[in-house]
């Protein structure tokens, strides 16, 4: 029992490193009905840009963090400009499709700019089991986890609270409610739209610095984002506490998988165990766990 | 004008609808006599569109009954409903936009064809003949409703009363017993709705459809149909002809809000 | 002046619905096509045969299945490298398990198993729409290579999953030359491009396209949805599965599972964006701008780096890659969603009038 607690518990934890990248599509799809496939681009151009100019530069933690969260803004008002701005009204999929594009642009101009070389990534945080609890519950649990999700934990408290006290969150709720309207009672929705991306900007650079720092920054850094999108079936497109929940479940489920199920048919199977599950779920709740069911209007 | 008015045709009993806590209707009945026009009016959110969306099946009631020739419903499936020779438009149009007029007026005529993927792949022989066969028959709606030069036009690209004649067409393309128009006139200038009742009367009249038209326009309502039924707030509060409607003392509190 | 449709005059239903009801369009076919069963076998070389044509219609072919699938039925995929890697893997099987079966045969077959496969990862398609569909097709993406490299018996137990095809013989004739193979792979693709055309202007395409516009309205007026998306994911993976068996039989000779690639996928989106979404010859306009960009690509920064006496870095072809194929889509997606075939179009309207503008 103690070991499936551990496997349930370092799932768990692992899923809130999903949830951290899911929180970014989140954000953007809230606010301009975008599914941006671009996160995982995102989340791997901050990590580059923060050990890129680290490496170059010889910078510290925080002026480097303050490097590549420059870059992530710049690079989210770059975006809402150049990109989304004239595909305002068009349908889903087709800004489905140009954040593929975008998201190759991303990958491509990164690695242009700070070459192909896998980057260590140190946080000063040891990827190792915290002995208190080793000794008392017999459980390996590491410290790394425990942190990410502590980071990821505060991360979601500070997004909440943005949105709910401030002025620019209202307006922001405005505008994930009805653009139109939002944009009759004064509301600058350009402005807004900028601040979101410059805030999932935000999101995937402590992503990045995350993920970087677990496995190191390098390309594979992209699939992340391919592991967050069960997570958002699975908690509905449009909510932050779906994206947690989500991300709980899917790491948990993964986890247990790997453990339980894989090794009788010998493996592989994490590649797609999420987005199996996640379908499942879907055939019975096409709307995701928090999502609201769709009335058509005709 | 006299009409010699068949059997009902469609009848709908005790429907009620709620969307969650929010009633669209509320114990409704009537019922539609073969080649007769009735026209359902109200205040907006009165629960017109819902009804017509609850005779084809788009919404399905919670309560109630829907009987088409002789036969009852618990629930009507959209395409059943087109299969049984309901037709309908649209309040806000809900053309194709992709595709041209011709293409339009033809998925109305899917119902009707026959040939399967692979002849259909061949594009020779009996399919080419059925495709013939039914573009002859669209030509004519096409004829009818006056629409020829645009026929190979991307619908999109249509001014907003030819779009709404367009899916009229597509309605009528489908040769329906029963044809549902939600709001046919609605944003229309004066020239237009004269167009589209004539078009509506002429239908009636030529092809013997039976028409249930939820209307704004009070003149063009009094003027063309056999029958009016009003609901306001989700129930029947009026159920008679035009005279009858006009001298309703509910229906005139209704639209004209009475003192308290 | 050359281009007038002027004067031509359609007398009967049949003429105004023939493929090229322009007299100047079938011509242009008939040379184009004479120049491709012709006049390429005559004077091109291997290189372009092998490296550039038959992936270019192997391509066009994928292309077209998506297309079908995204372009007129409106269901976006991302899972179509795996439904190649389906077909690629079902003729393999059907030509070393069931001796002296002809070739095309096990072709027809292989798009028919993954026409299935198509039709079981088609089902969610009818809960769930838009990108949530995609994501959902990305579960076949992932699942099916996993299952082919797993399974072995798929390969014939070799390792990782690798398949090396075997010759391709008709009624006692090998296709063994780049020249042979290529006409053999442009005569399968002419007949299904010519089936695709079809079934785009009959009535299941008018099914598909309706769906795609609107489904409500077309479910009201007696389209039944469910049926015309499985029909789509069906043709789409039927095409889609015969391009993965060309794409082993006639281009690589052997593939793995895991060459069916993400990426793989995504290549043959931007062949539909970039060549017209909804388009059959944006297809092929697609397939021929994406097969050829990389190959021109490479000679230009390595011919500009030459120039210069500039020694590149490794991988900077393949990023430059990235950001040329992103750049564009972003392109296509903002000032020509109709993509490339739109062009066309526009270019002909304006030869119509052509010199007299007015």
């Amino acid at each position: 029992m103690t070991f499936f607690f551990e496997v349930l518990i370092g799932g768990l934890l692992a899923g809130v490193m999903y949830s951290l990248v899911a929180l970014g599509f989140v954000l953007i799809y809230k606010a301009s009905g975008v599914f941006n496939f671009a996160q995982g681009a995102m989340v791997f151009f901050a990590a580059l840009t923060f050990v890129g100019v680290q490496e170059q530069f010889g910078l510290s933690f925080w002026p480097a963090f303050a490097v590549a969260l420059g870059a992530m803004v710049l690079l989210g008002v770059l975006t809402e400009k150049i990109v989304l701005r004239p595909l305002v009204n068009q349908p889903q999929i087709t800004l489905f499709m140009v954040t593929i594009g975008l998201a190759f642009f991303i990958e491509g101009l990164a690695q242009l700019v700070w070459g192909t070389n896998v980057y260590p990534l140190n946080l000063g945080i040891r990827d190792e089991p915290i002995e208190a609890i080793l000794e008392n519950f017999d459980m390996v649990i590491s410290r790394f986890d425990l942190v990410a999700a502590l980071v990821a934990g505060v991360l979601v408290a500070v997004l909440a609270v943005f949105f709910q006290v401030t002025k620019i969150g209202r307006a922001l709720r405005a505008v994930a409610d009805d653009h139109q309207a939002a944009l009759s009672v004064g509301i600058p929705l350009k402005t807004i739209w900028a601040i979101v991306w410059s805030v999932a900007g935000f999101v995937a650079l402590v992503a990045g610095l995350m993920w970087g720092a677990r496995n190191g920054v390098q390309f594979a850094l992209t699939f992340v984002a391919l592991k967050a999108l069960p997570v958002l079936i699975l908690g509905g497109f449009a909510s932050v506490l779906g994206a947690v929940v989500g991300g709980l479940i899917i790491g948990a489920l993964e986890k247990l998988a790997a453990v339980y199920i894989d090794p009788p048919i010998r493996g592989g199977i994490e590649s797609w165990f999420a987005y199996v599950a996640a379908l499942l779920f879907l055939l019975v709740r096409p709307e995701g766990l928090f999502g609201e069911r769709r009335i058509d209007r005709v | 004008m006299t009409r010699i008015l068949g059997e009902p045709i469609l009848s709908v009993d005790n429907i009620s609808l709620a969307f969650g806590g929010v009633k669209a209707l509320a114990n409704v009945s009537f019922h539609v006599r073969e080649h007769e026009i009735l026209a359902i009016i109200g205040p907006n959110g009165a629960g017109k569109s819902s009804m017509l969306n609850v005779i084809n099946g788009v919404y399905r009631p919670q309560v109630g009954e829907i009987r088409f020739r002789d036969r009852a419903w618990k629930r009507m499936v959209p395409y059943e409903a087109a299969r049984l020779g309901i037709a309908r438009t649209f309040q806000n149009i809900a053309l194709f936009k992709g595709m041209s007029v011709l293409d339009n007026i033809m998925t109305g005529r899917n119902l009707k064809m026959r040939s399967g993927l692979i002849r259909q792949a061949l594009y020779w022989g009996p399919n080419l003949r059925e495709e013939i066969e039914h573009r002859e028959k669209v030509e004519h709606i096409i004829d009818f409703l006056q629409i020829e030069h645009v026929r190979k036009t991307p619908v999109g690209r249509l001014p907003y009363g030819l779009q709404k004649r367009v899916e009229l067409a597509r309605a009528l393309a489908a040769e329906p017993t029963l044809l549902l128009l939600d709001e046919p006139m609605a944003g229309m200038n004066v020239e237009e709705k004269q167009d589209m009742s004539r078009f509506v009367l002429d239908v009636n009249e030529e092809f013997g459809t039976t028409i249930v038209l939820i209307e704004h326009d009070m003149g063009v309502v009094m003027d063309i149909s056999d029958r009016v039924v009003v609901l306001d707030y989700g129930r029947k509060i009026g159920d008679g002809t035009p005279d009858e409607i006009r001298a309703n003392p509910e229906v005139i509190a209704a639209y004209l809000g009475v003192a308290h | 002046m050359l281009y007038r449709e002027a004067g031509q005059f359609k007398s009967s239903y049949a003429e105004d619905q023939a493929l090229f009801p322009i007299r100047q369009d079938r011509y242009g076919m008939l040379v184009l096509l004479a120049i491709a069963f012709v006049g390429v076998p005559l004077f091109a070389s291997d290189y372009w045969l092998t490296a550039i044509l038959v992936p270019f219609l192997v391509f066009s072919l994928a292309a077209l299945g998506l297309n079908i699938l995204t372009g007129y039925a409106g269901q976006l995929s991302l899972g179509t490298a795996a439904f190649m890697a389906v077909g690629a893997f079902a003729a393999y099987n059907f030509e070393l398990r069931v001796p002296g079966l002809p070739v095309l045969v096990s072709f027809v077959l292989a798009g028919l198993v993954a026409a299935l496969v198509g039709i079981a990862f088609g089902l969610p398609s009818l809960r769930i729409r838009g990108f949530y569909l995609a994501v959902a097709t990305l579960a076949a993406q992932f699942f099916i290579p996993w299952l082919l490299v797993k399974v072995s018996w798929f390969s014939n137990y070799s390792a990782s999953g690798v398949i090396t095809t075997q010759p391709i013989e008709i009624l006692g004739f090998v296709f063994d030359s780049p020249t042979r193979k290529y006409l053999l792979v442009l005569a399968i693709v002419c007949v299904l491009a010519l089936a695709a055309k079809n079934l785009v202007r009959s009535s299941i395409g008018r099914a598909w396209m309706a769906v795609r516009d609107m489904d409500v309205a077309a479910e009201v007026i007696g389209i039944r949805i469910v049926r015309a998306k499985l029909i789509a994911f069906a043709v789409s993976s039927f095409y889609c599965g015969i391009a993965g068996a060309l794409y082993a039989y006639a281009y690589l000779g052997s593939v793995e599972p895991d060459g069916f690639n993400l990426d793989l996928s995504f290549r043959i989106l931007f062949m539909i964006i970039i060549g017209g979404v909804g388009s059959i010859l944006g297809s092929f306009l697609g397939a021929a701008f994406i097969t050829v960009l990389p190959i021109f690509l490479d000679v230009l920064l390595t011919d500009g780096a030459h120039l210069f006496n500039l020694s590149l870095p490794a991988g900077v072809t393949s990023m430059a890659q990235l950001v040329v194929f992103g750049g564009l889509i972003i392109f296509f997606l903002i000032v020509e969603p109709h993509g490339l075939a739109r062009l066309w179009q526009i270019a002909k309207e304006k030869l119509r009038l052509w010199p007299f503008p007015h």
